[in-house]
Parts: C-alpha cells; structure tokens; sequence
C-alpha cells in the first residue's frame, strides 16, 4: 500500500473507484450494523419507556420500588468500587513494582471474574454462605445475613468487577516504569508520601478509567445478583432486576421506564470514558507518558 | 500531608451509617411471603389487607415483603437460606422438598390448614387466538402435526408440571388408563412444542406479546389475567373436556418464624386467606375461591370444569415427581428423542 502510494501519491488523494466503492460499501455495513444492532434497541427502550407520555413515565420512576432498586443500586456502587479500587491499586503496584513468586498466579486469578460466568459467580457465594454452605451454620446461629440480603448482592458484585481497575492500571504501571518512585525514594520521601505525590497523580487517569467502567458493570449486573438477591421487592432487588420484574408483571411502560435510567447510566459512562480518553490519551496505554515528560 | 484514614474517613462513616440504617429496618415486624410469580398482582393486593385487619384485630403494625420467581427455584433459596416466614408456592411437592432438605418445616406441614392448605385453586386450560383459526377444542387437537403449542419446562416450572399432568391425566383416560398409550400422547404432544421457557410467566409473554404458538397451555388465572391485560379481542380461552385441580399450597416455615418471632402472625397472615374478604379478592385475581358463598358470586368467571387431583391422576406428587421430572423419567424419555 505505501509502496503504490509512494510511486504515485495522485493516486492516493483521488482513490479509484473500486477503492471509494469499497469503502463506501465498508463504511455503510458498518453503519447498518450499529444502528440495527445499537440504535435501534436503545431508541426502541426510550420510545416504549415514554409511549405513555412524559407524566407517566414520572410516575413510573417515582414509584416505591423503582426508587429503592435505584438507593440500591447506588448503595452496592458506592462499597463496590471503592474496595475494587483499593484492591486494584495495591494488586498493580504489587505486580508492576515487586518481584515476588506466584506474581503470574495472581495475574491469572484478576482474570478469573472475567472468564467465569456470573451466574456461576452466585452459585459460588450461596455454596459458601447458603444455610447449607460452609459458613452458612455459623452464620444462621449468629443471626448474620449475607446472601439473600445486601451483603450477598456487594460481594458478588465485587467479584463481578474486580478486575476492571487492576486490568487498566497493571499495563500502564508497567510502561510508566519505576524511575520517578526510585528517586523520591532516593530524596527521602517515606512510603506514603511517594504513594500520594508520585504514584497516584501518575495513575489517576487510568485509575479514573478503570473506576468508570468498574462502576457501570456494577450497576449493570444482572447473573450474579439474580443468584443472591433472593428477589425481595423494595429490600434485596437491584435496577437490573426490577426491570425483568416490571416486564414479568406486564407493566411494560415502567419495566422501560427504569430500562432507560440504567441505558442514562451507560450513556454516561461512555462520555466520561471519551472525555478522559481524549483529554489525556490513556488508553494508548504509557505511549504519551514519554511526551508528556 | 493527610493521613490515609483522615481521607477515607468520610467514606467510612457513610458505609457505617447505611449498614445500620439497613440494620434498623430489621427491628419492626416483618414477614417475608416467598412466593411463585403469578401471584405478585395478588399479593400484593393481599398484603395490603392483611396488613389493615392485623392494625384492627391486634394494633400492630406489620409490613411484608414479598419474593416471587419460578417455584421451584424459590423453593431452593428457602433451603439455601432465603428466610421465608411463609411460602406460597406453585405445588406441594415444592414445599415437601423444603421440609425434607431443608428441615425448616414438619412433614405433615399440609394437614395443618384447611383443604390440604391450598386457600384458593385454579385449573389448566387452553389460551388460543381469536376466533380459534386453529379449532382447538380439547387436548386431542393439540397433537395435530403443524399446531404449535406453548409450554414451559417442567424440569424448572411449578406451572409447567400442572400443564403436564392435565395433559397425562386425560391421555391416560383416554387410553383405558394404558400408560403406553398415555406416553404417545405426550410425545406428540411435545414434539409440537417449538420452545420450552423456563416459568409460566415467560410463556405466557412468548405467547401473548411475542406471537409465537397456535395454544398456550395455562393456569386459568394466567390465561384469564392475559385476556384483562392485553385485551379479550385478541385472545380467547378453551376449557378442554377434562382437566386438573391445581392445588398451590401455603404453608409457615417453623423454624425460621420461630427464630424470627413471628409464628403468630405468620399463621394469622395464612388463616386469613381463607376469610370471605381474601376469597374475595382471590376471586378478583383470577384463583378460584375455596368459599362457596364467594365462589357462587364468581361463578360467570369460572366456568365449570371437569376436574382431577394430582392424587387421581397421578397417585400424589411424590410418585408425580418421581415418574415423570426426576432425570430419566417420562419427560426425559418423551422429550429427549
């Protein structure tokens, strides 16, 4: 390609037919599929959500139960991602600063969420803490309720999204390099203050990227909670739930009607993934690190 | 320079404050009701009822949530440790399996409320479309090659068993009780289902908002619910010549209402089922009431059927189960080849 573009660059700025056909023809399969395959469904879940008209579909979010799916919601996000993150953080700076045995065991586990299914990912949780797992007698005797109930619906969703931070931050930390840690080490600075003035004003944005879409897959998740949840209206059912549960119930209007606050959540995620990713370049992962320094 | 813990001090105190505030809500009366899905409308209707006599007969307040999802798979979350203080389940056999694996609650549990602890019943019949294109008057045209007939799996639905033994029941009665011939039925009979959904409810939305299916095999208050929601000019429902009783029994889990203090009033919350009010409304969502005050005011809604009970047609659902939905029973047999 750039052998013929070199012999004769006219042919570059004006393609021949066949190219501009070609990539017409690319271009529009391209298009096609993202609308019928992305458009379509999420022009289909607004329509339907306000196919009754603005003041029902009020309504329909204001009800009780909606409302309590979304604190939830909300509610496992906040302890989530918070733990993911530190968790996160102290596994990159692990694995990107250290050398020690078993490095690539762990490496291999981070994935382990990702290759699993998050319905197995539940059934795990009730084998351990159902009234006939492991801990689940001991549990019972102490009154604890961790499936069936909110700590269930947070531990399944911190293994569902564990290793979203890790993942964005191990390969950055690893083009970053040490260097700039060594020398604060080197004028003095102790532990924490390296932390805090080197290494996370280095991670932040990647760290930023990799909290976003933590976050949105745990505000997302369906298997894993379905598992745990126990479906108790108003008390142990997430966003994602309530929505099967609206359909189920053929109140179609409302089931759309909270389908379309999840679909705003994603939408949001997207702009803020972009935004980051064009006001920093992050995601070519340490490539502008050596311009930016 | 902040301390590590000055920063994440904010975030901490919230954490404490909503768990104890999650906590708290603990400290009122509550009932949890695990039930199946079609009973959510019910429910919570009933709920709301329960709720106002218990204010008048007793002063206290009581909230109760509710849980709904296919029947059998409630009935394992109660045995995993979902602490139902009263399950209202699909079938018996749902609630036997909690007494047997779960020990939550005694073997006899179904002697303890009147008429084998079922408050209300419904049957099986058939949804077609308008104007029935297909002519589908009873369980024989089912079988004819090109119907298409929608059912749910009976290895995971409650709903889905009734549909099945309605149909056995009346193929073996057809038959001169010939098991053989009963099993050619339902081989037919499943060869001209083109998906098996996972609950009743799901195939109640294959059939009525997705299109798919020439008859629907239903609870009546499934069919009847769908005739109120999506409108009687859409669809119409067949009482076939013979049918099954669908008994879906209630029943207090013991142990965990003893451990949360609320037998009385998970008894009374089960007991009232059985006053005129609750039959009344049982009535109004489509189960047929036990009353006969309540169900001679009905009966326009409720046609009248020809009915078995599982003990009848099938010798009760331990054999049911046993025979039919255990791995390689009749269903594995029929729908496997």
């Amino acid at each position: 390609m750039s052998n013929r573009g070199a012999n004769s660059s006219s042919a570059l700025l004006q393609p021949s037919m066949q190219q501009r056909v070609g990539r017409v023809v690319l271009i529009a399969a391209a298009l096609v599929f993202l609308a019928v395959f992305l458009l379509l469904p999420v022009a289909a879940v607004f329509t339907q959500a306000f196919s009754q008209g603005w003041a029902m579909y009020r309504d329909s979010i204001r009800q009780q139960d909606v409302l309590s799916a979304l604190r939830l919601t909300g509610l496992v996000a906040v302890i989530a991602v918070p733990l993911n993150v530190l968790f996160g953080i102290s596994a990159s700076w692990a694995i990107t600063r250290f050398e020690f045995h078993g490095k690539s065991l762990l490496i291999t586990l981070i994935d382990v969420p990702l290759a699993v299914s998050p319905v197995v990912a539940g059934l795990m949780y009730v084998e351990v803490f159902g009234l006939h797992g492991w801990l689940g007698p001991w549990l019972s005797e102490h009154n604890l309720h961790i499936i069936f109930a909110v700590p269930g619906i947070v531990l399944a969703t911190i293994f569902v999204t564990f290793p979203f931070v890790a993942r964005e931050l191990i390969p950055f930390m690893q083009a970053q390099g040490s260097d700039e840690e060594i020398a604060a080490v080197v004028l003095g600075a102790n532990g924490w203050s390296v932390f805090w003035r080197v290494t996370l004003p280095n991670i932040k944005w990647a760290l930023l990227y990799g909290t976003i879409l933590a976050a949105s897959r745990s505000i997302g998740e369906f298997g894993a909670v379905s598992v745990v949840s126990g479906h108790i209206r108003g008390l142990t059912t997430t966003l994602p739930l309530e929505v099967e549960m609206l359909y189920n119930e053929y109140n179609f209007t409302a089931a759309f009607a909270a389908a379309s606050l999840l679909t705003l959540a994603a939408i949001v995620t997207l702009v803020l993934k972009k935004s980051i990713e064009s006001a920093t370049g992050v995601h070519q992962h340490g490539q502008e690190k050596e311009s930016e320094s | 320079m902040k301390s590590l813990y000055s920063r994440i001090k904010p975030f901490l105190i919230a954490v404490l404050a909503l768990s104890v505030s999650a906590g708290y809500v603990h400290a009122q009366t509550h009932l949890l009701n695990v039930s199946y899905d079609p009973t959510r409308e019910f429910y919570e209707e009933y709920n709301r009822l329960f709720a106002q006599h218990w204010k008048a007969t007793t002063g206290q307040d009581v909230v109760i949530n509710q849980s709904h999802g296919g029947s059998g798979k409630q009935a394992r979350a109660v045995i995993d440790g979902l602490e139902a203080d009263v399950v209202t389940l699909a079938l018996a056999y749902d609630i036997d399996a909690i007494a047997q694996n779960g020990g939550l609650l005694d073997k006899d549990w179904q002697s303890k409320l009147p008429n084998n602890s079922t408050p209300y019943t419904s049957t099986i019949v058939l949804l077609v479309r308008k104007g029935n294109p297909q002519h589908i008057h009873d369980w024989d045209d089912l079988i004819r090659p090109g119907i298409k007939v929608i059912t749910p799996n009976p290895k995971t639905s409650g709903g889905a068993r009734w549909n099945y033994l309605a149909a056995w029941g009346y193929a073996l009665h057809k038959s001169n009780n010939n098991e053989q011939g009963a099993r050619d039925y339902m081989k037919k009979l499943f060869a001209n289902v083109p998906v098996l959904d996972s609950g009743a409810r799901g195939s109640t939305t294959t059939f009525v908002q997705r299109g798919v299916g020439d008859v629907l095999i239903a609870w009546e208050n499934e069919a009847l619910l769908a005739l109120k929601e999506f409108g009687s000019d859409k669809f119409e429902i067949v009482v076939p010549s013979e049918t099954i009783l669908a008994e879906p029994p209630v029943a207090v889990v013991d142990s965990v209402a003893r451990k949360h203090g609320t037998e009385k009033v998970a008894r009374a919350y089960l007991e009232y089922l059985y006053s005129p009010e609750a039959q009344d409304l049982a009535a109004r969502y489509f189960y047929r009431p036990r009353l006969k005050s309540v169900a001679d005011r009905y009966a326009g809604v409720f046609p009248k059927v020809n009915t078995f009970t599982v003990l009848e047609g099938c010798g009760g659902w331990q054999n049911a189960q046993a025979k039919h939905f255990s791995d390689g029973g009749t269903f594995d047999q029929i729908y496997g080849k």
